[in-house]
């Protein structure tokens, strides 16, 4: 077998990532036939769902909170093979498959997820959950790099490549950038690279080249653009992956091939950044900005 | 030694310490150092910075806020609980250490020397620890129900996940109905125990002080006064206790050593709040005289001389029978103190002591050495500000080297240059000086003996002084190969 492959997801809140990922990693275990564990860093839990065909799996923090702490834990315990096609027992579609692990964290508003996500990992580390047989390791994280917490999967010896799930929106360009500057942050000293920008299309105006535009500019590939389908929602509200929902579908192609050019994937590269004006610039050049006069600024619409 | 050469000998110490330094920490670090005397002229008292962020790398000897806060100013009261709310290690390493004594059932009506804490583990850090925290306050109650409050002490991770204590506190109040005080003292805050000291009086002036219950019936006298600043380390508040009934005060309270809630509550009664040590209970002095109109003086308890002025200085506040009372009290005692004078001034005279300590001991304890014929030829605080190194002036006999927030680097090489015969500090310091064949005395918690302040007292210190000099053991310090 070939190297173990630690990757992660990382995007702005609420941009598709656990969909994208989950689609994308259940493409390589179905017709690539990759052996894949997913370590969702998300209190919310919800990087695993389409993979298990569950609402929402125990969490490692949950649990060692139930047993006391976490050394009381096994790994048996928080991590559980995929449904069907994707366990490992399973092997009529593919030699491939997905094992699921949760981090968790608390109710929005109290404690600290971050902490939660770096003895979640820590745990998974040494009881030794990255066995040889595996070909991927994928981290799913959320929103922004917060706080040290949700850096920890691109920590020296932890996801050594990133894929940045964005849209052609503001929001989602400026999260990506801001994730940037954190890779950049632990490239120098923990290796870690940012291996391409995955955009999830809002079909906003010309997204296409706006996201193929600040890959290049923050020095990176635009990997794939994901086009808009609704057999994604279709097969979530089955709490299926669109590969094993339709997997002769259009949509599934487009994951399969994200997921041919990830394994085949060699350009991975220190990011470069852009500051906020260059950002804010980017947007006004292709013509979702109107140009903005400096004496404009701070000015309300005229009725 | 004469004037002239101590004061070239201290001056050139500074400069030979501050080589060792880089740029940046040089400049830094000799804003802190320098000599003064008490001529009149500019010098380091009046001008050396304090209250700054320790030089990263150095070992200072400074504790954190919650040391300032649970440490020393909540916790020698002793009828509430106070909970260190966060992992076991703050609480367990603070437990019992000041020596602050009291009266009363340890368990049953009393629980100074006890550790409570919320024990958190890594689970409470990620989910929060709120309702963690909720459970110990009821079962605190449940195991100590004679308990007349609890205070809740927060360490660093409280404050760093931003649990939401003081609204537990409040809601745990309006529950039980009892005092239930949240103090975020998280360590990380401020540049030493100071910030601690700060917000723990700030949080009596908000949560103790407003309680007028016990005020409603109390019957006042025109001789009421209270202690404030003393935290009865070894018996000190007791034995100064003494000296003020005796001339003829009633002292309804003492803050914060044995103290109750209650009597936390009727000190704004005081006709005059009679401060100790200034820089841990300025803040709440400070405000009962603007809220409550109860005036403040400092004192000094600490050796004869000092002992007697303050009293004078007490005194001259109310009338003439208390005056006369006083003197009266000043003779007697003074017979004695003039005893111990007479017995240990001989083998202790023109000794020269090094003191580093916290509060307000690097001023005050230097009259209690005057008073034994010692000399203090170098004196620095842990955490004090401008106005401590205002008042240590006018406590100067001689040329004396001044050091804010000293490092053990800088200590040792101050020692090791000017040579005292007695070295005056903390716990921390006390292994190192040993070592190296030098007299000390640990000045926190008073080497586990005392009380040290009153007449009585002066005995004691007298006693200490002379047995940390003038012990045989000195005699034995040199290895057998060492040339006779």
């Amino acid at each position: 077998m070939s190297e173990l492959r630690q990757i992660a997801f990382y995007g702005k809140g609420g941009i598709g990532k656990s969909t994208t990922s989950q689609n994308t990693l259940a493409a390589m275990a179905h017709y690539f036939g990759k052996k894949i564990l997913i370590v969702g860093c998300d209190p919310k839990a919800d990087s695993t769902r389409l993979i298990l065909h569950e609402k929402a799996q125990c969490t490692i923090m949950q649990l060692a909170s139930e047993v006391g702490t976490v050394e009381d834990l096994e790994l048996e315990d928080v991590c559980k093979p995929g449904a069907a096609e994707f366990h490992p027992d399973d092997t009529t579609i593919t030699e491939g498959y997905i094992m699921c692990t949760e981090s968790g964290g608390p109710e929005p508003g109290v404690g600290c997820a971050g902490r939660g996500v770096i003895t979640a990992i820590n745990f998974l580390e040494e009881e030794g959950a990255y066995d040889e047989e595996l070909d991927f390791v994928s981290y799913d994280v959320l929103g922004d790099v917060v706080c040290g917490g949700f850096a920890m999967p691109i920590r020296e010896g932890k996801a050594q490549e990133i894929y940045i799930v964005m849209s052609g929106e503001m929001m989602a360009m400026y999260a990506a950038n801001n994730i940037s500057k954190g890779i950049l942050k632990y490239a120098n000293t923990g290796g870690v690279r940012l291996a391409g920008l995955i955009c999830n299309a809002r079909m906003t105006d010309r997204e296409y080249d706006l996201a193929k535009h600040l890959a290049e500019q923050i020095g990176t590939q635009m990997i794939h653009f994901v086009p808009r389908s609704n057999h994604v929602q279709r097969a979530e509200l089955r709490r299926m992956t669109v590969v094993e929902f339709a997997d002769k579908s259009d949509q599934a192609f487009e994951y399969r091939e994200l997921a041919r050019k990830i394994i085949a994937n060699d350009l991975k590269v220190i990011p470069k950044p852009l500051e906020m004006d260059d950002l804010e610039a980017l947007l006004m050049e292709f013509g979702l900005e109107e140009e903005v006069e400096a004496d404009a600024i701070g000015k309300k619409a005229t009725a | 030694m004469t004037t002239e050469t101590l004061l070239s000998q201290q001056q050139a110490v500074i400069a030979e310490v501050l080589e060792a330094y880089p740029d940046k920490a040089k400049k830094s670090r000799a804003k802190h150092l320098g000599v003064d005397a008490p001529d009149g002229v500019k010098g380091a008292c009046d001008s050396t910075k304090s209250n700054k962020q320790t030089i990263p790398g150095v070992m200072s000897q400074r504790g954190c806020a919650y040391a300032g806060s649970k440490g020393v100013v909540w916790g020698p009261i002793k009828d509430m609980v106070h909970i260190s709310h966060g992992p076991i290690g703050c609480g367990q390493y603070s437990r019992a250490g000041r020596r602050n004594y009291y009266i009363g059932t340890t368990g049953v009506d009393t629980y100074v020397t006890m550790n409570f804490s919320t024990d958190y583990q890594e689970k409470d850090i990620v989910f929060g620890g709120d309702k963690k925290l909720k459970a110990a306050l009821a079962e605190i109650d449940e195991l100590f129900p004679l308990n007349n409050g609890i205070s809740i002490q927060s360490e660093c991770p409280i404050g760093l996940i931003g649990d939401d204590i003081q609204a537990v506190a409040k809601a745990y109040k309006k529950e039980t109905g009892k005092p239930t005080v949240a103090v975020s003292c998280e360590g990380f805050r401020g540049v030493s125990q100071s910030l601690g000291h700060h917000i723990a009086n700030d949080m009596i002036r908000d949560e103790v002080l407003p309680d007028g219950s016990y005020r409603k019936d109390f019957e006042s006298t025109p001789y009421d006064v209270a202690i404030v600043g003393d935290y009865n380390i070894g018996g000190d508040a007791w034995s100064s206790r003494i000296l003020l009934e005796e001339i003829g005060l009633r002292v309804i309270a003492q803050w914060s050593g044995d103290a109750t809630y209650k009597e936390m509550t009727t000190a704004p009664k005081a006709k005059i709040n009679l401060l100790h040590c200034y820089r841990s209970m300025n803040y709440v002095v400070r405000h009962m005289e603007q809220e409550f109109g109860v005036p403040w003086m400092e004192y000094n308890f600490f050796g004869p001389s000092k002992t007697t002025e303050s009293l004078r200085k007490i005194a001259a506040f109310f009338d003439e029978t208390i005056q006369a009372k006083t003197e009266a009290v000043i003779a007697k005692y003074t017979a004695m103190t003039d005893a111990v004078i007479a017995k240990y001034r001989p083998k202790l005279e023109g000794k020269k002591v090094m003191l580093y300590v916290g509060g307000l001991r690097p001023r005050h304890v230097i009259g209690a050495y005057e008073d034994l014929g010692m000399q203090v030829i170098g004196t620095g605080y842990e955490f004090a500000h401008g106005d401590d190194y205002k008042r240590t002036k006018d406590e100067l006999a001689g040329s004396t080297l001044i050091y804010d927030d000293v490092n053990e680097y800088e200590l040792e090489a101050f020692v090791k240059k000017l040579k005292p015969d007695l070295v005056a500090s903390g716990v921390k310091e006390k292994y190192v000086f040993q070592k190296m064949g030098l007299p000390f005395r640990q000045m926190h918690s008073w080497d586990y003996s005392g009380p040290y302040h009153g007449y009585d007292a002066f005995a004691i210190f007298a006693k200490d002084m002379d047995l940390a000099m003038n012990s045989p053991v000195w005699g034995y310090t040199k290895a057998p190969w060492e040339s006779k």
